[in-house]
């Protein structure tokens, strides 16, 4: 049981600054989820907490403690490769065990915790195997054993479910949910995945270039993100954007941009010039010709049963993604289109992709508080 | 009918007869090209194993059976010096092997994973050691090991071949120890492993297979060296085998020993085809499968 707190912490290859000044608190027993686009420098902010590369400047503390001089093995974390990691040439037991062997700890006292450890992750009848002879989802539980039997303040994962197959994926998914219920240790996880980052975190720190784009829950960076790049990153289907030009120096500016979209909204921060928009595919509904926000060309319609995506293509040439729930608009296939949506469904961005509030998008905000309040 | 044109044009397909056949004459040529190389390969070993059993005269008919007369390999046997080089041998291969995989692999360990700003020059410096052909340090390693008194020792050999066995088994583990996974590694220091039981517990078993070919070769090369065991070493019983053997002498000083020469050499080559029979196995299979996404 511990927290986690970085202070400006920066890691650099050379002249190549991977991280560069991230400042993060993490409360006891918190489950936070770091994503980003590959690259993005979350795998390597995860070993900066885990201690398995060094910090080129900045703090690391666990617990209140300062750790950033501590060996890996002294900080009372584990860690869950994406590889899994097993000692191949050791078997199962002795994966789980190793950890307390070399601590010294007697063969007998290894014996019990390593069958409770098993036990509870039901991989018991598996001890005496080899790691080649599991599946994958019995090695992953392999993995996650031998990081519980340590029994450590924070638990690291990096990308852990990424080697699974989907059906499986979902599955373990849920048991790590379980697992944090159950055990409440602290947790901090990596992955590519915006659904694991969704369903499974208290907080997510959306990462972008090695700087901290947002930190928040999964419904504040969903309702309100407070850049563009957030905005994409979180949903899916993404978000969809077009550009537009801004007119107007009062309060209360025109906003005209592809597919015959014009709006008036009140918003300060921008002056006139470009900007972009954008609302989510499941925000938008299908309307005739000529009505709506916007026009376009309904290309194509993929049907996945429970819902339905459509496709429509702006005079700009970019593609709009709609959700729809009902029966799919199979007769408007090949029309022009109408793309109808709400005000306070529309997100505006001015040119460095900052989100603007206008007075609608309150309306919306106040709707995400009350449905997260009622969690 | 343009159809049919088109067809022809484009696929031109024979009948399925002719492609069974075609690919018949192409297994038979595979087949004779594979027998070509292993009568280019083994057939010198068989010479020298028939020659080994003939007597006298029969030498110089050619028949390609052997005699089956073992007079040359019990005369041999009863010689004390080549049993002695024998001895001598083994002794300068087997600890050239075991000096230059304990210290190639803690100096691999060390270039492949730990990083420390000499390594480039480290790694180049082993790299330019093994380039040097042997005649260019013999003169100087003459001197070494007068100085050191090794001279006419076995052990002299030992310190001269590890001159080239270190570099290359060092430069073949880096290499190898710097595919091991990573995340491996990791998991280690998460455990609490210290640099030397990472080596010890985790590294040391998956790496049989590597060890055992980059061992092999160490052993190969310091088993069949001439030029230092031939300069290095004075008297008849401190020899090893290759020198031994061609310092061979005949009953009398007209008599060239040609058959006791082969029997000599079989008998040296037979530990060594032994051990990599051994051996081949270890280092065909992939011990490290398991680790990872597999």
């Amino acid at each position: 049981m511990a927290s986690v707190t970085l202070k400006s912490v920066s890691k650099s290859y050379g002249t190549n600054a991977v991280i560069r000044g991230v400042d993060l608190d993490i409360k006891d027993g918190e489950f936070v989820v770091f994503v980003g686009p590959s690259g993005c420098g979350k795998s390597t902010l995860l070993r900066l907490v885990a201690g398995l590369i060094p910090v080129s400047s900045g703090v690391v503390a666990i617990d209140g403690e300062d750790v950033t001089d501590v060996p890996a093995s002294k900080r009372g974390i584990a860690f869950v490769f994406q590889s899994y990691a097993l000692y191949p040439h050791m078997s199962v037991a002795r994966n789980i065990g190793f950890a307390l062997e070399t601590l010294g700890i007697g063969r007998d006292a290894i014996r019990t915790k390593v069958r409770d450890v098993a036990k509870m992750l039901k991989v018991d009848h598996l001890l005496d195997r080899r790691p080649r002879e599991l599946s994958g989802g019995q090695r992953q539980r392999v993995a996650i054993g031998r990081a519980l039997v340590r029994k450590p303040d924070v638990f690291l994962f990096d990308e852990p479910l990424s080697n699974l197959d989907s059906d499986l994926r979902m599955e373990m998914r849920v048991e790590i949910a379980k697992l944090h219920a159950d055990i409440g240790t602290t947790m901090i996880y990596v992955t590519h995945d915006q659904a694991e980052a969704m369903t499974l975190a208290d907080r997510i720190v959306v990462l972008n270039h090695g700087l901290i784009e947002q930190v928040g829950t999964p419904q504040e960076l969903y309702h309100t993100p407070d850049s563009r790049f957030v905005a994409g990153f979180i949903g899916s289907p993404r978000m969809n954007f077009a550009p537009v030009s801004v007119e107007g120096a009062g309060e209360t500016k025109h906003l005209s941009g592809p597919g015959g979209f014009a709006i008036d909204l009140a918003f300060s921060g921008q002056g006139a010039g470009a900007a972009s928009i954008g609302v989510r595919p499941e925000a938008i509904a299908i309307t005739g010709e000529g009505e709506g926000r916007l026009s376009g060309l309904l290309e194509r319609i993929e049907d996945l049963g429970h819902e339905h995506f459509a496709y429509a293509r702006l005079a700009d040439d970019s593609v709009w993604v709609v959700r729809v729930a009902g029966r799919p608009p199979l007769e408007l296939k090949g029309r022009m289109v109408g793309l109808a949506f709400r005000d306070a469904d529309l997100f505006v961005f001015d040119g460095d992709g900052r989100r603007l509030d206008h007075h609608e998008s309150h309306e919306r905000a106040s709707a995400a508080q009350f449905r997260e309040a009622r969690r | 009918m343009a159809d049919v044109a088109i067809r022809s044009a484009t696929t031109r397909r024979r009948s399925s007869a002719s492609y069974r056949f075609w690919r018949r004459v192409r297994q038979g040529f595979l087949g004779l090209a594979v027998l070509v190389v292993l009568v280019y390969v083994l057939f010198p070993y068989y010479w020298a194993i028939v020659s080994s059993t003939k007597q006298g005269a029969e030498l110089y008919q050619n028949a390609f059976v052997p005699a089956l007369n073992f007079t040359y390999y019990r005369s041999l046997f009863e010689n004390p010096v080549f049993l002695g080089s024998l001895v001598n041998s083994t002794f300068v291969a087997v600890s050239t092997t075991a000096i230059s995989l304990i210290l190639g692999l803690s100096a691999a360990y060390a270039l492949g994973r730990i990083d420390f700003p000499q390594r480039r020059f480290v790694l180049m410096a082993i790299l330019m050691i093994s380039i040097f052909p042997q005649v260019v340090v013999l003169s100087g390693m003459f001197e070494l090991i007068n100085w050191l008194g090794l001279y006419n020792r076995p052990s002299a050999l030992v310190v001269t071949y590890l001159l080239a066995t270190v570099p290359f088994t060092t430069w073949i583990l880096t290499t190898f120890i710097r595919e091991f996974p990573r995340e491996l590694e990791e998991a280690a220091i998460i455990d609490g492993c210290s640099h030397f039981r990472i080596l010890m517990k985790i590294l040391l078993p998956l790496m049989g297979p590597s060890l055992a070919s980059t061992g092999i070769l160490a052993f190969i090369l310091s088993w069949n060296e001439f030029l230092f065991a031939l300069t290095f070493i004075l008297t008849d019983a401190n020899r090893t085998v290759p020198v031994a053997i061609g310092l061979l002498g005949g009953s009398s000083r007209y008599e060239y020993p040609f058959g006791q020469i082969m029997a000599a050499s079989v008998t040296v080559t037979l530990p060594l085809i032994i051990l990599v029979l051994i051996f081949q196995r270890r280092i065909v299979s992939g011990l490290t499968a398991g680790a990872i996404k597999g």
